[in-house]
């Protein structure tokens, strides 16, 4: 280290250059404080979650105890499923949809603004008062049975609360806005003019979709799909007031936040929590896994873009 | 390009045909959100309907009007109290989490350093995760170290999402600035603190901005962190609004109505401000853009 050194420079001086030379100098100290703060309060209380789980209360079993009680009680098992029956129309509705409401948007650029301000609302109405909204709109006496009544699609009201349904619906109300408005940002990424150059070799708007646009919006479309998925995997508040009447829809965070705070065994929450984050991540990695495939074929089929 | 286009050897008829397709499908597409948004509105409507209603029952409006209901809640639900504990953890969250946020961004900005990707992974890994999956362990540990249920506790849990959101908004916005201005300050003799200080800040104000904007909109409307953390005296807006519609059936429904405007009125004024100030898309939490790759 002290070998270009002259022998009165302390090595201490030659480290510190060498060091800065690198990029690392005092300065990086300035990204001490958040660093920390998320070593403490995100990575530490995730590492005591996952050891918490493996450490379950006297009685509950050995080191895997909470894991096996977790998998071989039917009602906390059926949970996975039901989430999964829940989080997966909604995330597939809401990626579906986003795509042609974003193509067609694109097209009429002045009213993009206004648009986006109306889809805001819902987000930044939140999951709560929309539950509440829907608990009124979509009751047995709310407009929505009634205006289908009045026109004799209906004779009955439907059940559309305290089920999975109305989940679902809540999950689409506050999921759409914000899968459109990522979807639209990663088509407004892709140049038009390859769109216009296929034209010219005249490919139909439809060969134009999938073989130029698709392919391109691919990656994004799966990243929009992954965190629409995610955050209705964990639907919480909306399944706690419009699920079913007794105990709210069976979902694993509401099998957490009981497990938590009605029995309070944080070790068998923190499992439920580590289950859920694991289900999460396998989707993300399939998701993600099946985006360099799709993206990388299409590719080869467009030509050179 | 017209030209090139008439060029097409296609006969008028089919590209017309075309056209007339597209449309129908793109009005279709257009009939689908204005539907969107009639059941959106119509759900806004129904809460803000049912504040103001004497008695709702069978009917498509309530028999007859009134306002009482807003005082009702106002005294029944401790509004004063709920109010001011919303605005201090709103406030708190924003101000602690510019601070050491914005340091952060400028690093990640500016430098280039070993570990530079894995440090940016672990400022996207908050956004990424929904909180209630990390949420519940964190309102354990809070508990264990008697923050649980405090002020302090749910302010702490409403900067874990937060301080990674300021930094992702902000870094970008500082790495447009351009870097001679700096270089140019420090030839001129000044310490890293006067360019810093004096040259950058003022430069990044429209970003710290935004960005405090965004957050603010963020944490009043962010429910998981304050509903795990948050216990009697500590409920913000949000939370005490869940609980009573939890509990509805004890108090008239009106008064939950009541409070839901309420809390409806402090986030659209929130978010009419913060528009004029930032893009709606940025509302939306921001996601790594792969064309920037």
């Amino acid at each position: 280290m002290t070998t270009t050194a002259t022998p009165d420079a302390p090595p201490k001086v030659a480290l510190r250059h060498r060091l800065a030379e690198r990029g690392v100098d005092t300065l990086l100290l300035l990204a001490l404080p958040a660093s920390v703060f998320m070593a403490v309060l995100f990575f530490y209380p995730a590492a005591y979650g996952v050891y918490l789980s493996f450490h379950p209360l006297p009685g509950g079993g050995g080191f895997f105890g909470n894991y096996q009680a977790f998998f071989t009680q039917p009602y906390m098992r059926d949970s996975i499923l039901n989430t999964f029956r829940i989080a997966l129309p909604a995330a597939l509705i809401n990626v579906v949809f986003a795509v042609p409401v974003s193509l067609v948007m694109r097209r009429r650029i002045h009213g993009q603004k206004a648009l986006n301000t109306l889809l805001v609302v819902p987000i930044t109405l939140g999951t709560v008062l929309v539950a509440q909204g829907l608990l009124i709109y979509l009751g047995p006496r709310g407009w929505l049975n009634r205006t289908l009544t009045a026109l004799g699609i209906i004779s009955n009201p439907i059940q559309l609360v305290h089920n999975n349904l109305g989940v679902v619906i809540a999950l689409i109300v506050t999921g759409f806005p914000f899968a459109f408005m990522l979807t639209a940002s990663y088509l407004s990424g892709i140049n038009p003019n390859l769109e216009a150059a296929a034209g010219t070799l005249g490919a139909s708007s439809w060969r134009r979709f999938t073989n130029v646009t698709f392919p391109l919006l691919a990656p994004g479309l799966a990243i929009t799909f992954c965190l629409t998925f995610v955050l209705a995997f964990s639907v919480f508040p909306s399944a706690q007031l419009l699920g079913n009447a007794s105990g709210g829809a069976h979902v694993l965070a509401i099998a957490a936040a009981n497990a938590a705070f009605q029995d309070y065994n944080y070790p068998m929450a923190s499992t439920i929590s580590v289950i859920t984050a694991v289900i999460e991540l396998i989707v993300v990695a399939l998701v993600l896994g099946l985006r360099s495939r799709l993206y990388s074929g299409s590719t080869s089929n467009a030509g050179k873009a | 390009m017209a030209g090139i286009l008439t060029d097409v050897p296609q006969s008028a008829k089919t590209s017309r045909e075309k056209v007339t397709i597209r449309s129908v499908g793109g009005w279709l597409i257009w009939a689908l959100v204005v539907f969107f948004f009639i059941n959106v509105f119509a759900v806004i409507a129904a809460v803000l309907v049912q504040s103001f209603g004497s008695t709702w029952f069978d009917s498509w409006f309530p028999t007859g009007w009134t306002t009482r209901y807003y005082g009702y809640a106002w005294n029944n639900f401790q509004l004063p109290n709920i109010l001011l504990v919303t605005l201090e953890v709103a406030l708190t969250v924003t101000v602690v989490a510019l601070l050491i946020g914005a340091p952060t961004a400028y690093v990640l900005a500016r430098r280039d350093f070993p570990g530079k990707r894995i440090l940016n992974l672990c400022f996207l890994l908050p956004i990424m995760v929904p909180t209630i999956t990390y949420g519940i362990p964190l309102a354990t540990l809070l508990y264990q170290v008697h923050l649980g249920g405090t002020v302090g506790g749910v302010i702490l849990a409403n900067l874990v999402p937060t301080v990674p959101f300021v930094i992702l908004v902000l870094t970008p916005f500082i790495e447009q600035i351009d870097p001679n201005i700096e270089t140019a300050a420090r030839s001129c003799g000044a310490k890293t603190h006067q360019v810093l200080l004096q040259i950058l800040a003022p430069l990044i104000v429209p970003g710290l901005l935004a960005s405090a904007l965004l957050v603010l909109v963020q944490t009043v409307g962010l429910f998981e962190m304050s509903y795990l953390v948050s216990g009697p005296g500590s409920q913000t807006l949000v939370v005490a609004l869940y609980y009573a519609v939890f509990a509805s059936g004890i108090r008239p429904a009106q008064a939950i109505s009541a409070m839901a405007v309420m809390y409806m009125l402090t986030t659209l004024i929130l978010l009419v401000v913060a528009l004029r100030f930032v893009s709606p898309t940025q509302m939306v939490a921001q996601v790594p853009d792969p064309q920037r790759k």
